[in-house]
This record gives C-alpha cells, sequence and structure tokens, in this order.
C-alpha cells in the first residue's frame, strides 16, 4: 500500500493499513472499531485498560508498548501482526499456561475461554515452558458459583467489575511476584462468604474458566461454543451461549 | 463483632487517631498495628476494615504485598538474613544454618513453639559491614560465628529485644572519601535563607544552571522536573524524597539519612518553596527503620527552628511539611510510580505511565520525586549558585556522587568522588586486589570487567545510583548473576505477565545451570527470555531483570560454559535423584537401584 506523506491528524497506520481514530483513543479501541483484531485478555472494552498481561504489546513508532495503554497518535506507525511480535504474543501465552494449571480437555470454558482462543489464533503448539504446577485449592463454598483459582491468569477483569460495576469489592490480588494471586473477600476467604451473585458483573467477566457457573456445565456441548463457531481473531467478544 | 468489642482497638485506635482513619495511610498503620502484635491478626483487619471502610480483602492484598508485614504468626523473633552477593561472599548461608541448627529449625518455618521464624531477605543495605540481619525489623551487622550463638542464647532465653548487647546493633558510616558535599559544613536553615534571599524562581534558575541530575541512577534534569512540576496545573503540588534505597549493595542514603539529614530535609524544603507544595513525604524503606526515631527528631528539631510549618523563616506564605512514611519490604517501591502508590496506602504496583509524576503524581496531584542525596546536592546549590556546581565533575554530569563501595576491598564504605573518576581510581583508593569484576549501579546496572576499569562514572559513561560491588578473581561470576536473577524474581510486583513469570522462569533456568543440567538449549532459551523480558515487561525491573545475565554471558563466558554439561538438553527434573531417597531408604545402592543415563552424578 502507499501511504502519500501528508499529515492525517486522525489517522495511524496499522501494519499498513489506515487506521481512523478519535483524540483519547487507545491503539487497540481504534483498531477493534475499524475490525482489526489484536490479540488481548486482560483488555475488555467494557473496562479500563490495565495493561498487565502484554499479549497486545505492538510496536509503536519502533518501540514495543501495551496497545491498551498506548494512545493513538497521528501518523503513528504500528506493527502488530508480525513474525516477532507473534513469536512474543505466544511466549507471554505460554507463561500464563506453565504459571496455572491448564486442561483444556476438562475444563467447562474450553470454547469459550479467551486465553484457549486465543494460543489457537497464535498458533500456540506446546507449552514450551517447564510448568509451576501450583497447589491451587478450589472453592465449591458458593450455592451458585465455583471458583478453581487454577486456571486464573491474573487480568484482574473480575476485581475490576466486583470494584466497579457491582460495588461490591469480592475479589482483589494478594501477594506478589510468582505467588500473586486472587483472593476473595471475606475472613474465611471463601465465596459462600460474600454477597457474590449471578447478578453481578463479576460473575460474566473471567476470560478463563475461574468463575465456572455450578449446574449449567457442558449444556452446550464442546465443538459448538463461541470460539468453536468463529475464531477469537474474528469474534473477540462474543456474546456467549449460556452466559 | 462490634468496634467496642474488638479487642485489638486498644492498640488500633491510638494508630488511626494518629493519621485520622486516612485510608491513605494504611501501609502505615499495618505497620505499626504489626509493630504492636508481630504480625497482623485477622480480627485486626475487621476492626481496620470497619473503621477505614475499605473491603478486608484489600488489605490483605496490601498487607501482602510487602515482604516485612505478616498475615500469619511468624514467631515472637523473625530472624531476617540480609541475602545480597556480598552478604553471601562472607558467609551469610553457613550462619544462617548455624543459627538454625542451634535453634532446631528450619529456614523459612516459625519454629513449633512459636519461638521464632529465620529467613533470607533482600539487601538490607548494610554491604560495607555485613553479613547482616534484622530481627523483628532492627538491623544487627557484622555477623561472626560468636555473635550468631550469642544471638542463638538470647532467643533462647526470650530477652527482649532493647536488652539485647547495643554493640550488636551499632551501625558505622564508614566513610572514606569526602568532598563537596560530605565535606560541607551545612549549617540548618543557610540554603533556605539563601533562597529567600535569591528568590524562588531565581533559585530553580541557579537548580538549572547547576545542571544537577537526579542520583537515583535515571539522570533526570534536577531543575526541568521542579520547573515542570511548578508548571503543572492542581490542586496541590507534593515533594517526595525517595529513601527506598533498595538497590542491592547501595547503602550511602542511609549514612546521608544518619548524618546529613538536615542537608536533605532542606533541599525538600526548597523544592516546596519552588514548586509551591505545603507538603513533602519522606519515603523510608523498612529495613531502615532504625533510622526513624532519629529522622523524627530532626523533623522537630526544624520545626522549633522555624525551618519547617507555617511562615518558615519569618517569611509569610512559605509553608512546608514534612512527613515519614515507612516502606515494608518492597524493592520495587524505588520505583517513583510504585512509590507513589504505596505513599498513598496501596500495594507498590507501578503505574502506566504517562502521565508522569510531574503531572500526576502522589493524589493524582503534582508532585516531584527525587532521591535522598539530590535534596541534600540541591541545598549545596542554593547555597553556593549553580555555576559552582556546574563547574565540577564533567560537562555533561555535573557535580559529585556518592558511592557504595562493598565486596572484596580493603576499605568498603562511602566514597564521595566529582563525576567523570575512572572504576580503576575507585578500585586504587577503595584497596582493590586482583579485581575480576566491578557491578555498578546494582543488579539492575552494569557489570564492568576488568579490560573496562578506565570507564567512567557518569551519565556519559557509567551511570549509577551508587552501587559499586567488587569481585576478585576468586570469585564465580555465574553465582553473582544467579543471586541477582533469584532477587529480581523475589521483587517482581506480579502485574505483568513477563516479569511476574519470565523472572521465576530465569532463576530456574539460571538453578538448572547450577545443578549441573545445563545444555546449549538452555543457554538459547536464556538468552531468548532476556529478549522477552526486555521489550515486554512494563517497568524497569522487568527491563532490567536479565542485565546482570545478558552482561556475565558476554563478559565472563566460561563461567557459563563450566556449566554446560551436556551437548544435548537434559530436563530440570532428574529421575535418578529423585530415587535418591527410596535409596536411602532400602540401604541399596548399587547399579540395579538407578536408572541407566550418560553422565553418573552420584
Amino acid at each position: 500500500m502507499t501511504q502519500d506523506n501528508i499529515s492525517n491528524p486522525t489517522t495511524f497506520m496499522l501494519d499498513n493499513k489506515i487506521i481512523p481514530f478519535s483524540e483519547g483513543q487507545t491503539i487497540i479501541q481504534a483498531a477493534m472499531a475499524a475490525g482489526e483484531y489484536i490479540p488481548h485478555l486482560c483488555y475488555n472494552p467494557e473496562f479500563k485498560p490495565h495493561g498487565s498481561c502484554k499479549v497486545c504489546t505492538v510496536k509503536a513508532n519502533g518501540r514495543q508498548a501495551a496497545s491498551c495503554t498506548q494512545l493513538a497518535q497521528a501518523d503513528m506507525v504500528v506493527e502488530s501482526n508480525t513474525q516477532q511480535i507473534n513469536d512474543e504474543r505466544r511466549a507471554l501465552l505460554q507463561m500464563l499456561f506453565v504459571e496455572g494449571n491448564h486442561f483444556c480437555p476438562s475444563c467447562e470454558k474450553s470454547g469459550n475461554c479467551e486465553l484457549q482462543a486465543t494460543a489457537y489464533a497464535l498458533e500456540m503448539m506446546s507449552p514450551h515452558f517447564d510448568h509451576f504446577s501450583p497447589n491451587r485449592p478450589l472453592d465449591a463454598s458458593h450455592p451458585e458459583y465455583l471458583l478453581d483459582f487454577n486456571r486464573c491468569i491474573l487480568c484482574s477483569l473480575c476485581v475490576r467489575a466486583s470494584r466497579d460495576v457491582d460495588g461490591k469489592n469480592v475479589f482483589a490480588l494478594s501477594e506478589r511476584g510468582i505467588k500473586t494471586q486472587l483472593i476473595v473477600n471475606a475472613k474465611s476467604g471463601k465465596l459462600g462468604d460474600t454477597d457474590f451473585s449471578d447478578q453481578d458483573k463479576a460473575a460474566h467477566v473471567c476470560p478463563v474458566g475461574v468463575i465456572i457457573k455450578k449446574r449449567v456445565g457442558f449444556t452446550i456441548p464442546i465443538g459448538e461454543r463461541a470460539f468453536d463457531v468463529n475464531p477469537i481473531s474474528v469474534s473477540p467478544h462474543p456474546v456467549k451461549k449460556g452466559a | 463483632m462490634t468496634r467496642q468489642m474488638n479487642t485489638h482497638a486498644a492498640y488500633l485506635d491510638p494508630i488511626l487517631n494518629h493519621c485520622q482513619c486516612n485510608v491513605h495511610d494504611l501501609l502505615q498503620i499495618l505497620r505499626q498495628a504489626q509493630e504492636h502484635y508481630g504480625y497482623i491478626h485477622p480480627d485486626a483487619i475487621d476492626y481496620l476494615s470497619e473503621v477505614l471502610a475499605l473491603p478486608r480483602a484489600k488489605i490483605e492484598g496490601v498487607a501482602s504485598f510487602y515482604s516485612l508485614l505478616y498475615l500469619k504468626p511468624h514467631g515472637e523473633y523473625r530472624v531476617l538474613f540480609s541475602d545480597n552477593i556480598t552478604d553471601r561472599m562472607l558467609g551469610n548461608i553457613d550462619l544462617m544454618n548455624s543459627l538454625c541448627s542451634q535453634l532446631w529449625v528450619e529456614p523459612g518455618k516459625v519454629s513449633e513453639d512459636g519461638l521464632l521464624w529465620v529467613n533470607t531477605t533482600s539487601c538490607t543495605g548494610m554491604c560495607d559491614q555485613g553479613p547482616a540481619l534484622l530481627v523483628n525489623n532492627i538491623a544487627i551487622n557484622r555477623l561472626t560465628a560468636e555473635r550468631v550463638s550469642a544471638i542463638c542464647e538470647l532467643i533462647r532465653e526470650r530477652v527482649p529485644l532493647p536488652s539485647w548487647p547495643a554493640e550488636f546493633f551499632a551501625i558505622e558510616n564508614n566513610i572514606r572519601r569526602k568532598d563537596i558535599l560530605l565535606n560541607s559544613d551545612f549549617e540548618s536553615g543557610s540554603a533556605l535563607a539563601a533562597m529567600l534571599q535569591r528568590g524562588a524562581l531565581e533559585t530553580l534558575q541557579e537548580v538549572k544552571i547547576s545542571k544537577l541530575r537526579g542520583r537515583g541512577g535515571a539522570g533526570f534534569s534536577t531543575g526541568s522536573k521542579w520547573e515542570f512540576c511548578r508548571a503543572a496545573a492542581g490542586e496541590q503540588h507534593y515533594v517526595v524524597c525517595n529513601a527506598d534505597e533498595g538497590e542491592p549493595g547501595t547503602f550511602k542514603d542511609r549514612v546521608l539519612l544518619n548524618s546529613y539529614a538536615d542537608m536533605m530535609f532542606e533541599g525538600m524544603t526548597l523544592c516546596g518553596h519552588i514548586i509551591d507544595a505545603k507538603k513533602g513525604f519522606l519515603y523510608l524503606r523498612g529495613e531502615y527503620r532504625y533510622l526513624l526515631d532519629h529522622l523524627q527528631a530532626v523533623l522537630q528539631r526544624r520545626r522549633q527552628q522555624g525551618l519547617l510549618g507555617s511562615n518558615i523563616l519569618g517569611h509569610a506564605g512559605f509553608d512546608f511539611d514534612i512527613e515519614i512514611h515507612l516502606g515494608a519490604g518492597a524493592y520495587i517501591c524505588g520505583e517513583e510510580s510504585a512509590l507513589i502508590e504505596s505513599l498513598e496506602g496501596k500495594r507498590g504496583t507501578p503505574r502506566n505511565r504517562p502521565p508522569y509524576p510531574v503531572t500526576c503524581g502522589y493524589l493524582n496531584q503534582p508532585t516531584v520525586v527525587n532521591n535522598v542525596e539530590t535534596f541534600a546536592a540541591a541545598s549545596l546549590v542554593a547555597l553556593h549558585g549553580g555555576a559552582w556546581y556546574a563547574g565540577i565533575g564533567t560537562e555533561i554530569s555535573s557535580g559529585t556522587k556518592i558511592l557504595s563501595v562493598s565486596g572484596d576491598c580493603e576499605r568498603p564504605g562511602l566514597y564521595e568522588f566529582p563525576f567523570g573518576v575512572t572504576v580503576a581510581e575507585v578500585l586504587a583508593d577503595c584497596g582493590a586486589r586482583n579485581t575480576q569484576a566491578v557491578q555498578v549501579s546494582g543488579p539492575s546496572g552494569v557489570c564492568v570487567a576488568a579490560n573496562e576499569f578506565d570507564r567512567r562514572i557518569g551519565f556519559e559513561d557509567i551511570p549509577t545510583a551508587g552501587a559499586f560491588m567488587v569481585f576478585n578473581q576468586s570469585r564465580d561470576m555465574f553465582e553473582v548473576a544467579r543471586n541477582f536473577v533469584q532477587f529480581f524474581a523475589h521483587e517482581s510486583c506480579g502485574f505483568c505477565t513477563p516479569c511476574r513469570v519470565g523472572t521465576s522462569l530465569l532463576g530456574n533456568m539460571m538453578n538448572k545451570l547450577a545443578q549441573g543440567h545445563g545444555s546449549p538449549y538452555d543457554f538459547a532459551e536464556i538468552e531468548k527470555l532476556n529478549v522477552l523480558l526486555q521489550s515486554t515487561s512494563h517497568c524497569g525491573l522487568g527491563q532490567s531483570a536479565c542485565n546482570p545475565v545478558l552482561d556475565t554471558i558476554a563478559k565472563f563466558r566460561p563461567a557459563y560454559d563450566q556449566r554446560m554439561m551436556h551437548t544435548e538438553f537434559v530436563p530440570a527434573f532428574d529421575l535418578d535423584h529423585a530415587l535418591s531417597q527410596a535409596r536411602r531408604m532400602t540401604g541399596r545402592d548399587d547399579t540395579g537401584a538407578h536408572l541407566e543415563r550418560d553422565h553418573d552424578t552420584r
């Protein structure tokens, strides 16, 4: 594609495509509005960008940045779908896979899981790194919901949803480094001792399989789920059936 | 449980009243609560949650972020051995094992009788007088086998800490070379008087003329920072002094805080007047808790002298005061935006930048964050003028730099040199012999090999926050790098994927090499991980976590090569080794009890 060198205050280049943007939009917001997929996990258009998973990393004017927090600028040249950046994204996904315990074949979220779908989109063939195999007990104390911390990728979407939308603060992050973990706002540490409910936004934002609704498992068979029908690159945030 | 019924109210109420139940003081409240109880009791969290109207998960999230705060009982005596490479070189691990065996405890586990807990901690800033430890957050240095045995006896007899021998707690300044800053016979109030005589804007001009650059390592122009902050719109402006001296091998701020506190506080006050701030914070690392009373006393004296408070030096409208906040064991809080988060009573996670603190800092207000040494130097500039200061050092790096020298040398301690001094000159001055390498500016800095000792300390060549760790020919540079990598893994805040997972993966890979399972494959993996961490990490910690490895691979390759025991990939998990316990139990060690393998590493 040829580019005339006339400065346009409202567009930037993403992998040789012209992307319009408005003041204050981040790279990923503008790209998604233009129908361009940039892989991401902790970013959800309904929430303030967080910038922690780094899967949406792009090269903006030659410098690497998280596209969910980097503001779009006029005439910026953004590289996203390149071998180097996809290799790095794949390595970040592999890190997330080995950090927790992810067994896709037996996971109720399979087919609706953004981690799994993004790994397919980036053609991740193996976890590559040595597994940490952490010991993370389940929490089945809540009558309607199960928490499987083994699958947590620490995107903190549930933390943000519960705090900013539900006004409940059911979730928080604790510890630090590789020990960082999701905790529940109860002295017992159990979800059953909180006011968490099916009506909460936080019950429906987990991109992976941590927050699982009980008694509806596998009502939609694997093979007919959101990302089984359309890859995540085509439909990054589908309304998931049964959600 | 109602407020009245909570048994923890007795000690929590005075703490809460003192800070007027300000949620931004959460970290300070938790730290003080712990001082009363040895750990933060779950019922105390109930009470704080109710009074401060904060979710308990948030309080637990904050407390668990800091390695010196505990949510479970951690024993009456909490003994933490400083585990910087310089402590290692002085035998800290043997001393820790000796203490553990004398008291029948395992490192990392609270003793069954609840008497003590022993573990390692990141560098406590005592590298010139190590090996060092913290007992209940108070520093003890110059450990020897005798001193460790004496400590065991004191713990066994449950002697309260204030009754331990005073010489255990003696901390030396070890100032070896003085220049303009350490030599100055600074009189408190003199720099403020000079500023008031000259005018605030004119003093800012002098700071710009001085070309003073931040002493925390990044080297941003101090004058420009103050000018940007002054110009930034906000309801309040704030001055923050970064005394979270956590970079392993750095201890110069400890000495400045101990013996030059007036110069630093005066620099903060100058800055306050110039940027129109009414309030300043000193963020003191938790490991320097022992300095708190002294610093509070200096602040109190300065208030009495009319150098802090309202109408400073009689100048109407010059109001400024300083509050001290203590950290609680988190290296990441030395990063300015993480420090600000911590000041606000949160987990020390670095913010997304921009915006930078000069426009959006403490409570989202314009904030200047400078290092202890920067503020002290600013006082000298106000006193003697910018041109005088700019005439010292080099064109690009004006003034002097205080180096914290430790490791293999005869005279470890503080050395103040004009910028531009060579590594070789420092080595000669501190009495280093047969030097193999110097780690300048700590693990996140650079490792300088012998053929580079003519390189200069300064922003144009080797920038430094002050650490200068010397390694002689007998040292294994692989082990140096491995210690630093483990440090980064321990101190990663866990926010971003590459640093949270990558630093631990890197630590495991270095351990694999150390255990003799290395192959060229692992070497290539380490190099790939380095690139990923540098390019995708959220902040400087992750970006620089690989520096020690990259540097030592480039300059001390044989230290790695000798660990490439295999030509083909070997898993880190050693099945034959895993069977060793079964062999011991069955009393067998014949070939049939071993797995067939290429290399017998029995």
